[in-house]
């Protein structure tokens, strides 16, 4: 089976961005998943995040490892250059894509099982390096591609579709990702576009990882009753602890109208991330209380949502690594090479 | 080899044609002091190598430094040793047995050595190193790294090795710390005017300056392919540690350190990247090798069984990437602080489903400078992996290597890379489309150009970079890339033959073998046997290999591991018939000797040995 492109008609009086292109731009090749997939939801929010920032489609590089979810950067952004790799591998490639060109905007799409098992120590590790990127944790609670077997986000007492019960505890990315250092943690519903566009706006914003983990329904393997990660139960136990609205560096004036009790983070090039907490207290600049909150909501069985931690200001990848604001790949030879002066004082120490 | 080969002067004293063993324990310093004795040596202008025997180990066991000094030039080890320098207790009674009937063993005498363990045919000399450092150092920590520096300057003065060598060597080591610079001058008095006092130079080996060493440096492989990447202006590296490779990464670090800071910034023009494991090293070179940066990893055989699934996906995504791998034994850990040329099956054909890889054999470090540049050409103009494969002797070992030279006229072969004005003349660009009938396909690279885009898949794709799971699409893309990687043999440095009249028998090689082979060629001829040489450099084959191979009656092939991997290689991948060949194995761990090489060619043409007269 060939890719099926989709047919492409233009309205219009589609609306245009900054650009001067349309949501349709944003969009790839037609979906092979599951009708009612939750990845297709998400891929739907990361096509308008995009749209919404105006983002040119050739500077962004969409990356992922295998799975159904780890299928969907041919869904979205087709102009945009991708590179669907191989399981549990993603945040390697996409450390080394950032490492060579700092300028592109990466984002990396990734399933439960590609990143809490066979990928745990990269996903671990690209945290640790703050590699700037986008990381979307599609999660289902089960590998979707290899039909249906409980993943490592299983929670305890969810029941698979055969029936049996999970007792092993679940990795819970996002306070791993907490307890890791993590700069941007956030946690969605693929159901609940109005919350997760924004935090995907935030995310591509934000300069370091930004782990963004969305409960991502499986409707062939894991929406049933006695799932934790079905539909009906995440409407139910989603709990949404801040809001979150993201205001791009040149819409701050107008937004600043905004209503009363919000947070405002202001990112590296000068947009603003507001939050307006639902509990009361919430900080989401202080991750021991996220972490502390996060825990709270989950012994009560809910599942805390919105952006939950952000540190604007972390140092990432090639801060860590001093490299030169220009991208590597962008650096002439010449000034790569020493030549053959150099070589020959050099070796004169070599004697 | 028979000592009598060995050209004799005046009194039974062999000039510049000798073995020096150390015995010493590990992580008590003697590497750098044995190196200082192979560097002065190196400085009076005589042909010498030395090859450290070392343990997987950081303190305590026992570890070996073997220095050859041969005024033709042969360099490869011979285990026939003239001066042992037995400085660990433990090992007296196996290295004392070592020692060749009239050669010399160097002791510390601060303690009786064993009644037992005393040879008549063999010189010992005690020497008090121990006491003398208690008496002239204080410390633990100083004693005994002043002992060994003592022992450099018995060596020194029972082999005639210019003091003033040595102490040109400690000032320009220790000139920013005058009081280890001190303690290393009175540590070679202590032991040099020992030797001096006490022994007449009762020595039947010695070492006289000669002047073959104008055009040559001394370097380890790694240090040379490290100073390759740097030239071929590779700028991300990522590596997990692991010996023999880990000093590869070193050396690039410290290059850079030195050569790759922006000038205006003082911020680096690199970036190397501490990965979690090999799975995500490799990663990173492809990741950056997408991105168009040249990128490289540096390994050793278990990182290369780590990357497998990626080297796969590098090959069928068709991904620039250089890999060293610096080869020690197998399989599993084996003894990975010992040398081995094991990796050959697996980086011929890495990966699951059907693979091969462009490989490159250095022979020395020369070759890993020059083959590491070649390496970043290939990878780029054929878009795959592409391997380096040394050894650990050539990897960590100081060579005597003629100069490198750099040609400033170089420019990288980036390939077939497009611009944002090639895409934007094209109608339409396809990643995988053979335009020129060559197997090989344009790249874009990403953020260059809209036109450029693609999605880059290790799933089923067409000659036009879509998805695919139709058989005969999926077959097209593969049998090109076939055709691909067999355009690559032409393209690898050409392999070294010597041919001589009359031959019909092929001595075959590769890498770090090549001096013992050579060395065993020159000792055959002495009894008369001929032999041609062939030096494989690199995988696929050319046809100058297969002719070489086809136009000798027997070719016997030597190489450092159990399965005549090279042999099985060219027997499957060459039209050479089996009866053609034969092999010469040895996988001990310890660099190849010629001694090795010529008891093999007799035993497979079935000849006797001839008397030593
Ligand atoms: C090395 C390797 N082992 C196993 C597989 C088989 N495999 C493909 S997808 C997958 C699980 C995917 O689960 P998840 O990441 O949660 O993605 P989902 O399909 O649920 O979106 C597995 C085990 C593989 N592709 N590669
Ligand atoms: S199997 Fe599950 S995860 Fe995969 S496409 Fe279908 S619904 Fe989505
Ligand atoms: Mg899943």
């Amino acid at each position: 089976m060939t890719q099926t492109a989709k047919p492409s008609v233009r309205h219009p009086r589609l609306k245009r961005n900054k650009l001067g292109l349309t949501q349709r731009d944003y969009e790839g090749s037609q979906s092979t998943l599951c009708a009612g997939c939750g990845h297709d939801s998400i891929t739907a929010a990361i096509t308008q995040a995009f749209f919404e920032l105006d983002m040119p489609l050739h500077r962004v590089a969409k990356l992922s490892g295998i799975g159904c979810s780890s299928k969907t950067p041919t869904y979205f952004l087709s102009e945009a250059h991708g590179f669907n790799s191989v399981h549990g591998r993603m945040p390697s490639i996409a450390t080394g894509a950032n490492a060579a060109n700092r300028d592109l905007s990466y984002i990396g799409v990734s399933g439960d099982g590609d990143s809490l098992s066979i990928g745990l120590g990269q996903f671990c590790h690209a945290i640790r390096r703050n590699v700037n990127m986008l990381y979307m944790l599609e999660n289902n609670g089960v590998y979707g591609l290899t039909k249906g077997q409980f993943s490592a986000s299983a929670d305890v007492g969810s029941r698979a579709k055969r029936g049996e019960e999970n007792r092993m505890s679940p990795i819970d990315p996002a306070s791993l990702a907490l307890t890791l250092g993590a700069s941007f943690v956030a946690r969605s519903f693929s159901g609940d576009k109005k919350q997760l566009v924004p935090i995907i706006k935030a995310a591509l914003t934000h300069r370091g990882f930004a782990l963004v983990d969305v409960i991502s329904p499986c409707v062939t393997f894991n929406d049933h009753e006695g799932s934790t990660k079905s539909y009906a139960h995440t409407r139910e136990h989603g709990h949404e602890v801040v809001e979150t609205d993201f205001v791009p560096i040149l819409h701050e004036i107008q937004a600043q109208q905004d209503h009363g009790s919000t947070t405002a983070v202001t990112m590296h090039d000068g947009s603003v991330v507001r939050f307006r907490s639902v509990d009361e207290g919430y900080d989401p600049t202080d991750r021991d209380a996220a972490y502390a909150h996060l825990k709270e909501l989950q012994a009560k069985g809910e599942v805390a949502t919105g952006l939950l931690f952000i540190e604007p200001t972390s140092m990432d990848l090639h801060a860590f690594e001093n490299t030169v604001d220009q991208p590597l790949v962008d650096v002439p030879f010449e000034k790569l090479c020493p030549g053959s002066e150099v070589l020959a004082e050099l070796q004169s120490r070599w004697r | 080899m028979d000592r009598d080969s060995r050209d004799r002067t005046d009194d039974f004293v062999v000039t510049n044609d000798f073995v020096v063993k150390v015995a010493t324990v590990n992580g008590t310093g003697s590497a750098s002091a044995n190196g200082m004795l192979m560097q002065a040596i190196f400085r009076m202008g005589i042909p010498v190598s030395g090859k450290n025997v070392f343990p997987s180990n950081i303190q305590g066991l026992p570890t070996w430094y073997e220095i050859r000094v041969n005024k033709h030039g042969h360099l490869a080890r011979n285990p026939d040793v003239d001066l042992m320098v037995a400085m660990n207790p433990k090992t007296y009674e196996q290295d004392i047995a070592e020692v060749r009937p009239g050669g010399a063993v160097i002791y510390d005498s601060s303690w009786p050595l064993d009644e037992e363990l005393f040879r008549k045919d063999v010189l010992f000399f005690g020497i008090p190193l121990s006491h003398m450092c208690v008496e002239n150092f204080k410390g633990d920590r100083e004693r005994i790294l002043m002992k060994n520096i003592a022992y450099v300057g018995a060596v020194a003065a029972l082999l005639s090795i210019d003091l003033e060598v040595i102490k040109g060597m400690l000032e320009e080591k220790f000139s920013a710390k005058q009081h280890l610079m001190d303690s290393n001058n009175v540590a070679i008095r202590l032991g040099y005017d020992y030797a001096t006092e006490h022994f007449d130079c009762l020595l039947p080996i010695r070492l006289e300056a000669m002047d073959a060493n104008r055009d040559s440096v001394l370097m380890t492989g790694n240090m040379a392919a490290a100073l390759g990447c740097v030239y071929a202006g590779a700028t991300v590296g990522a590596w997990y540690p692991i010996t023999p490779a880990t000093s590869l990464m070193d050396a690039f670090r410290s290059f850079c350190a030195e050569l790759r800071k922006d000038p205006e910034t003082g911020k680096n023009l690199y970036c190397v990247i501490q990965a979690e494991d090999e799975l995500a090293a490799i990663g990173m070179v492809l990741g950056a090798g997408w991105m168009g940066a040249r990128a490289f990893t540096p390994t050793s055989g278990p990182g290369i069984s780590l990357m497998n699934e990626m080297l796969g996906l590098a090959y069928y995504a068709e991904i620039p990437a250089v890999i060293f791998d610096v080869q020690r034994t197998g399989p599993s850990t084996g003894m990975p602080t010992r040398t081995q040329q094991g990796d050959l099956f697996t980086i011929a054909f890495a990966s699951h489903g059907d693979t091969k890889h462009i490989l490159m054999f250095p022979a020395d470090p020369g070759e890993c400078f020059y083959f590491a540049v070649k390496a970043f050409d290939l990878a780029e103009r054929f878009q795959t992996p592409v391997f380096v494969a040394s050894d650990l002797d050539i990897g960590m070992n100081d060579w005597v290597c003629k100069k490198l030279e750099w040609d400033d006229a170089y420019v990288p072969d980036r390939g077939k890379v497009l611009s944002a004005e090639d895409l934007q003349g094209m109608d339409a660009f396809y990643r995988y489309l053979d335009v020129d009938g060559d197997g090989i396909p344009a790249r874009s690279l990403p953020g260059v150009d809209p036109k450029g885009a693609y999605l880059t898949r290790g799933s089923g794709h067409d000659r036009f970079g879509r998805y695919t799971e139709d058989g005969d699409l999926y077959q097209d893309v593969m049998d090109r890339i076939a055709r691909k990687i067999e355009g690559a043999a032409e393209a690898l440095p050409p392999p070294e033959v010597r041919l001589v009249d009359g031959a019909t028998v092929g001595l075959v090689t590769m890498g770090g073998c090549r001096g013992a082979v050579l060395e065993a060629i020159e000792l055959l001829a002495d009894e008369g046997i001929t032999l041609d040489f062939l030096r494989v450099t690199g995988f696929p084959f050319c046809t100058a290999v297969e002719e070489f191979l086809l136009s000798h009656d027997v070719n016997i092939v030597v190489e450092q591991n159990r399965d005549a991997q090279l042999m099985r290689l060219l027997l499957l991948e060459t039209a050479v018939p089996k009866s053609k060949l034969s092999s010469v194995l040895d996988y001990r761990g310890a660099p190849l000797s010629a001694e090795v090489v010529v008891g093999g060619v007799r035993d497979r043409l079935g000849l006797v040995p001839v008397e030593a007269g």
